[in-house]
C-alpha cells in the first residue's frame, strides 16, 4: 500500500522538478484562496458599510486593515516554512513573557486587561499566540514519531496549557478557548488515539461541574445562562441575543433589503458592525445572504483542507490543518453566538467584522497556509 | 513493536492524518449543517415570529391624547382653556442610573425636592417605558440648556402637552372646578376602559364641571404608530388615528355678572346663586372667598396647599353648593304661599303683634325679632314686608309640620336641586319622621314654630335657596338648576321637575309681600331695589351662628366677628316678568336686608341692564376648532 502511494506521487514530484515555477509558485501565492479571501473581504466590506451605519468612516478605516493583513499575508508567505519551524520555541517563548507582561503592566477596558501599550502602540499579545501556539505544536510533533506517544501528548499539552491558562487570567475566555483549540487541532490531527480523546472528553465531563462554580466569572455564567433562557432579561444580558435572532429570524428568506434593515439601522442591534454583523447580513440580505457567505467560508475551509493534504512535511500538515481547523471554529463560535446556539463569547466573524488586530492575524495565518502550498516538494524517503 | 524502536513512517503518519482530516471534515459538515439549521429555523419557520418582534420593537403604538374640551360662558367668554406646556420627562427603562440623571438635571433646569419626590411617587405606577414627569412648565431657557446636553441624557425628554389654563383665575373655581393629575386613588377606580381612554391623558377633573362633565370633557383617545430607533427617539409616524377632542361647554354662566356679584360681596365672605327664572339656568355662582384653580393643574405644592387649607376662611369650600345654612326668614314667603293653599290662612288673616308669641297650654314665650312688635293688625303682606315673626308662629300653630314639610319639600328644601355639579349637600327640611329616625324625640308644636321662620333643625344652601326663589318667581314651576347650557352648541334643554299648584291670587299675595319687603316704608330690603327702573320682590333673612365651625383657631377678634349672624337675601326681579332670582349670603354679615339686599341690587342691576337678545342664549358663532390642536405642538418629541 505504502508503495503504491509512492508510486503514484513519483511522476507529479518529477514534473514539478521538471517544469518552471509559475509566477503564482514563485511569489508563493495560492491563487484560489487569494481569490476567495478578497470576495469575502469585498464582502465583508459591503456589509460593514451597512452595519455601521452608512459611515464611510468605518469602511475606510478597515479598508486599511485590510490592506495591511494582506500585505502581512503576502510578506508571511514568503518565509520559508524551515523558518517558521526553527523559530518556534522562540516566537512562543517570546509570546508567553508578553502574556505574562500583560497580566502585570497590561492595559485594558471593560475590567479586562488585554493589551500592552509601548508609546503610542498598543497591541494584544493574545492574537500572536494565536500564531505561535498551532506552530509551537506542529513542530513539536515534527520530530516525535506519530502517532504521538503519551509523554509526546503531554508535552503538546503542556505547549497549549500554558498561554491559555494565561490569557483565561486577563480574562478573555473566548481567546483562550479559541488557542487551545489550535493547539488542540494539531495534536489531534497528528493521530491522537481516539481512546485518549474519549478519555479526555469524559473527564471534561466531569470537570464541567467543578468549572461551572469555581472557574466561571459571573458574567460568564450569566452569558451561558441567558443562552438558554434570552427572554428572561430582555432589556439586561438577554438583550444581545433577543435583538440579534428578533434581526435574524425578521429577515427571512428575502430579507429586508440593503440598508433597510430595521434592527441594525435602528439600533436595536448592538455590536452591528463587529461581533453580530452576520446579524445585519441575515437580516438585509436574508437566508440567501446568509447562505452564500457560509458557502464562501466553506470554499475557503475546504482550500485550506486540500492544501493541508498536499504539504509535504508533518509541520506543514499538521500547521495548516490547524490553522485551517481553527478559522471554522471561529465561524462557528461567531455565528452560532449570533443566532442564539452559543453562549456570548467575544469572537468576532473573521475578515468581515470591523477590527484590525484579528484581521491582520487571521492574514498572517494564510500567508503561511500559501507558504505550505508552495513549499518544496521533496522526494520523501 | 517497541516504541523505542518505532521510526517515522511518513506514509503511516500521512495516512493517519487524512484519517484525523476526514473526521474533522465530518465533523465541519455537521457543524454547518447546524448553522444552516439554525438559519432555517430562524429566518423560515420562525420568520413571522419574529418579523412581529422586530416589528414590535421598531413601532411603537403611541396614545394621542384627545384635547379636552373648552368651556365658555353664555357669551362665548373662555373660561377654561389648554395651553402648551413643556413637560420634562423620563423613560426609567432607558436612564442607567438614575441619581446621576436627576443630579445632572438639577444643574440644569430648577429641580424642588418636591419635584423629585412626586417624581418617585410616579415611578412605580407608570406603564414600562411610560414617560415620568419630572418638572412642569419649563422655561424656553431650561429648554435650550436641556436639548444641548440631550447626549448626556439618554431616557431624557421634554414633551409638548396642552394642559389646562382657567384665564378667569379665581372667578369660576367654585363652578368649574379644576383638573389635576390622575393621582393613585383614582387610578384604582379605573376600571378597564377607563385605563383605556385615559392612555395618554394625565389629568382629570377633580371638582366643578371640570368632574361633573368629566366624560364628555376628556374626548376619546387617538393612536399612532411611531417607528422608534434602540433608544427610543421617534423617527416617522406611520399610521394614526386622530384623537376625538372632548365636547365643549357653552354655560348658563355669564362672566360679567360672577364678576359683579363676586365684587358686589366686596370682603365678606359669603355666596351669591343668580337663576335664569325661565329655564333654570344658573347665572352666577359665587363663593367667596375663592382660590386660583390653576395651582392645582400640575399638581399644588405643599405651601401653596397649606396657605389655602389652613385659611381661616375655608377658601376651598364651596359654600354655595356646600355650605349648609340655617335659611331664616327667608322661607317666609314659601311658608305664606303653603299657608293659604292649606287654608290656614287668607289674605284678609291679621294678627296683633305684642313682640312675642305663646303657644296654649305651654308657658314659654316666644320673642319676636322686633321686641316690641310690628303692631296689631299684621297680615300675610305686612307679615313678609317686616318679617313678623309672630304673624307666622301664629299661622304655624294653627298649621302642621307635615304641611309645611310637604310645601318645603315642593319648593326644593332638603333635598339635593340635582344640579350638574358634584358633591352637592341636601340640607334639612324637618318632618316628624325624621325627628323621631335622627333624634329619637316626637315632634313637638315649639319644633314648628322654629321651622316655619327657617331656624332650628332647618338646613339649606344657598343654591337651594336660589332655586326656591326661581320656583317662586316661575309661580310654581320648579326648574332643575344646570350650569351647562349647551354641549358642543347643542342646547340642554331645560328640566321641570314639578310643579307647585297654587291659585293665581296666592302667588300674587305673596309676590306683593315680598315686593313690599323691597318697596314699603317698614321693608327689611328697600336697598334691594334702590335706583332700579324696574321692581324687584325679596326677602331678608338672618341666620343665627350657633358654633364656630371646626377647625377653625381661636383668635379673639376674628372669633368674635365669626360669632356674628349670617346675612341672607333672596330676591327675584322683574315683579311683573320675572327673569332673574338671586340668593345671598354674607356670611356674619348680620343684617339680611342691610348687607346682603345690595349685592341682589347690583347683580339686578347688571342683568336687566342687558338688551334682551343679549340675555336669551343664540348658537356660538366662532368656529368649532379654534383652539389650538395637540398635534401641531409636538415640537421637541424625542426620546
Amino acid at each position: 500500500m505504502a508503495s503504491r502511494d509512492y508510486m503514484h506521487r513519483l511522476p507529479d514530484a518529477g514534473s514539478s522538478l521538471r517544469r518552471p515555477a509559475s509566477l503564482s509558485r514563485r511569489l508563493h501565492i495560492d491563487v484560489p484562496l487569494l481569490l476567495l479571501l478578497m470576495i469575502l473581504a469585498g464582502a465583508g466590506l459591503v456589509i460593514l458599510y451597512s452595519a455601521a451605519g452608512e459611515e464611510i468612516h468605518y469602511v475606510k478605516r478597515q479598508s486599511v486593515f485590510l490592506c495591511l493583513a494582506f500585505v502581512g499575508m503576502f510578506i508571511a508567505a514568503q518565509i520559508p516554512l524551515e523558518f517558521y519551524r526553527r523559530w518556534s520555541p522562540w516566537f512562543y517563548i517570546a509570546g508567553c513573557c508578553l502574556l505574562v507582561a500583560v497580566l502585570f503592566v497590561g492595559v485594558g477596558a471593560k475590567g479586562a486587561q488585554r493589551w500592552l501599550q509601548i508609546g503610542g502602540f498598543r497591541f494584544q499579545p493574545s492574537e500572536a499566540l494565536k500564531l505561535a501556539v498551532p506552530i509551537a505544536v506542529a513542530a513539536y510533533l515534527h520530530k516525535r514519531t506519530l502517532p504521538p506517544s503519551f509523554l509526546s501528548v503531554l508535552g503538546a499539552l503542556a505547549i497549549v496549557g500554558v498561554p491559555a491558562a494565561l490569557i483565561v487570567r486577563q480574562p478573555d475566555l473566548g481567546t483562550s478557548i479559541l488557542i487551545a483549540a489550535s493547539g488542540l487541532f494539531a495534536l489531534y490531527l497528528s493521530g491522537l488515539s481516539w481512546k485518549m480523546i474519549g478519555s479526555a472528553a469524559l473527564a471534561a465531563l466531569v470537570a464541567a461541574w467543578p468549572m461551572w462554580h469555581w472557574g466561571l466569572r459571573d458574567y460568564q455564567r450569566q452569558r451561558i445562562l441567558t443562552l438558554f433562557n434570552p427572554d428572561a432579561d430582555r432589556l439586561g444580558a438577554g438583550w444581545n441575543i433577543f435583538q440579534s435572532k428578533a434581526a435574524i429570524g425578521s429577515g427571512g428568506w428575502y430579507g429586508k433589503g440593503y440598508m433597510e434593515g430595521t434592527q441594525s439601522q435602528l439600533d436595536f442591534l448592538p455590536e452591528s458592525h463587529t461581533d453580530f454583523i452576520i446579524a445585519v447580513l441575515a437580516e438585509e440580505w436574508g437566508m440567501r445572504g446568509a447562505l452564500l457567505l457560509l458557502t464562501l467560508y466553506l470554499l475557503i475551509i475546504a482550500r485550506g483542507i486540500y492544501i493541508s493534504f498536499m504539504a509535504q512535511s508533518v509541520f506543514g500538515r499538521l500547521l495548516a490543518g490547524s490553522i485551517t481547523l481553527t478559522f471554522f471554529v471561529y465561524v462557528f463560535v461567531n455565528i452560532g453566538m449570533v443566532s442564539g446556539l452559543l453562549p456570548v463569547v467575544g469572537v468576532p466573524l473573521p475578515l468581515v467584522s470591523h477590527g484590525g488586530t484579528s484581521v491582520i492575524t487571521l492574514m498572517a495565518g494564510f500567508g503561511i497556509l500559501m507558504a505550505i502550498s508552495t513549499e518544496k516538494r521533496r522526494v520523501l524517503f | 513493536m517497541p516504541e523505542n524502536l518505532r521510526l517515522k513512517d511518513h506514509h503511516t503518519e500521512q495516512r493517519l492524518f487524512r484519517n484525523r482530516m476526514l473526521v474533522a471534515i465530518c465533523g465541519v459538515v455537521v457543524l454547518i449543517g447546524v448553522l444552516i439549521a439554525r438559519f432555517y429555523d430562524l429566518q423560515v419557520v420562525n420568520y413571522e415570529n419574529y418579523r412581529t418582534q422586530s416589528d414590535q420593537n421598531r413601532i411603537q403604538v403611541r396614545p394621542v391624547p384627545p384635547t379636552r374640551g373648552l368651556i365658555y360662558d353664555r357669551n362665548g367668554e373662555l373660561l377654561a382653556d389648554n395651553r402648551p406646556s413643556y413637560t420634562l420627562s423620563i423613560v426609567r427603562e432607558r436612564v442607567q442610573k438614575l441619581d446621576e440623571t436627576l443630579e445632572l438635571l438639577g444643574r440644569l433646569v430648577r429641580l424642588d425636592d418636591s419635584d423629585v419626590e412626586k417624581f418617585n411617587r410616579r415611578l412605580p405606577r407608570r406603564r414600562p417605558f411610560e414617560p415620568v414627569p419630572l418638572r412642569y412648565r419649563l422655561t424656553e431657557d431650561e429648554i435650550a440648556r436641556i436639548s444641548v446636553n440631550e447626549f448626556r441624557l439618554p431616557g431624557v425628554s421634554v414633551e409638548a402637552e396642552l394642559v389646562r389654563y382657567y384665564p378667569q383665575g379665581e372667578l369660576f373655581a367654585h363652578s368649574v372646578g379644576y383638573v389635576g393629575r390622575i393621582n393613585d386613588r383614582e387610578l384604582q377606580q379605573f376600571t378597564e376602559e377607563d385605563v383605556r381612554r385615559y392612555r395618554g391623558t394625565q389629568s382629570i377633573g377633580k371638582v366643578g364641571l371640570e368632574r361633573s362633565y368629566e366624560d364628555l370633557l376628556l374626548g376619546e383617545v387617538g393612536y399612532e404608530n411611531v417607528e422608534t430607533n434602540a433608544r427610543g427617539r421617534v423617527l416617522t409616524v406611520l399610521e394614526r388615528h386622530d384623537p376625538k377632542p372632548g365636547s365643549e361647554l357653552t354655560l348658563h354662566l355669564d362672566a360679567k355678572l360672577q364678576e359683579v356679584a363676586t365684587d358686589a360681596l366686596g370682603d365678606n365672605r359669603g355666596s351669591v346663586v343668580a337663576i335664569d327664572v325661565k329655564t333654570g339656568g344658573v347665572l352666577a355662582f359665587v363663593s367667596k372667598p375663592s382660590f386660583d384653580p390653576n395651582l392645582f393643574v400640575t399638581g399644588i405644592s405643599f405651601n401653596d396647599y397649606r396657605a389655602l387649607s389652613d385659611s381661616l376662611d375655608v377658601p376651598l369650600f364651596n359654600r354655595a353648593l356646600q355650605g349648609q345654612y340655617p335659611p331664616g326668614s327667608t322661607i317666609k314667603p314659601m311658608m305664606g304661599l303653603g299657608g293659604l293653599v292649606a287654608g290656614v290662612i287668607t289674605g284678609e288673616t291679621e294678627v296683633a303683634d305684642p313682640g312675642y308669641f305663646k303657644l296654649p297650654n305651654d308657658p314659654r314665650i316666644y320673642r319676636d325679632w322686633k321686641r316690641w312688635g310690628h303692631g296689631k293688625h299684621i297680615d300675610l303682606i305686612q307679615g313678609l314686608a317686616q318679617s313678623c315673626d309672630v304673624y307666622f308662629w301664629d299661622m304655624a300653630s294653627r298649621w302642621n309640620i307635615d304641611g309645611m314639610h310637604d310645601i318645603a319639600t315642593r319648593f326644593g328644601l332638603g333635598a339635593k336641586t340635582g344640579i350638574d355639579l358634584p358633591v352637592e349637600r341636601p340640607g334639612l327640611f324637618p318632618s316628624r319622621d325624621w325627628k323621631r329616625g335622627a333624634r329619637g324625640m316626637p315632634w313637638f308644636p315649639g319644633d314648628s314654630l322654629n321651622a316655619v321662620l327657617g331656624q332650628g333643625f332647618v338646613l339649606a344652601t344657598p343654591l337651594q335657596l336660589a332655586v326656591m326663589t326661581a320656583t317662586m318667581a316661575n309661580r310654581g314651576t320648579h326648574y332643575k338648576p344646570q350650569v351647562v347650557m349647551a354641549v358642543d352648541g347643542v342646547e340642554q334643554p331645560p328640566e321641570v321637575l314639578h310643579h307647585v299648584e297654587a291659585k293665581p291670587e296666592y302667588w300674587d299675595l305673596v309676590f306683593k309681600g315680598m315686593e313690599a319687603v323691597v318697596y314699603s316704608l317698614h321693608g327689611t330690603g328697600k336697598r334691594a331695589g334702590k335706583d332700579l327702573d324696574f321692581r324687584v320682590a325679596g326677602k331678608s333673612g338672618t341666620a343665627q351662628v350657633v358654633g364656630i365651625a371646626q377647625g377653625e383657631r381661636y383668635d379673639s377678634e376674628a372669633l368674635k366677628e365669626r360669632h356674628r349672624d349670617h346675612a341672607l337675601f333672596v330676591a327675584f326681579a322683574p315683579v311683573d316678568d320675572p327673569q332673574i332670582a338671586v340668593s345671598v349670603l354674607v356670611e356674619n354679615g348680620e343684617g339680611g336686608g342691610l348687607v346682603a339686599a345690595p349685592v341682589a341690587r347690583e347683580v339686578f342691576a347688571e342683568w336687566m341692564s342687558r338688551p334682551v337678545e343679549e340675555t336669551v342664549w343664540q348658537p356660538p358663532m366662532r368656529p368649532p376648532a379654534s383652539h389650538p390642536q395637540h398635534e401641531s405642538l409636538e415640537v421637541s418629541a424625542r426620546g
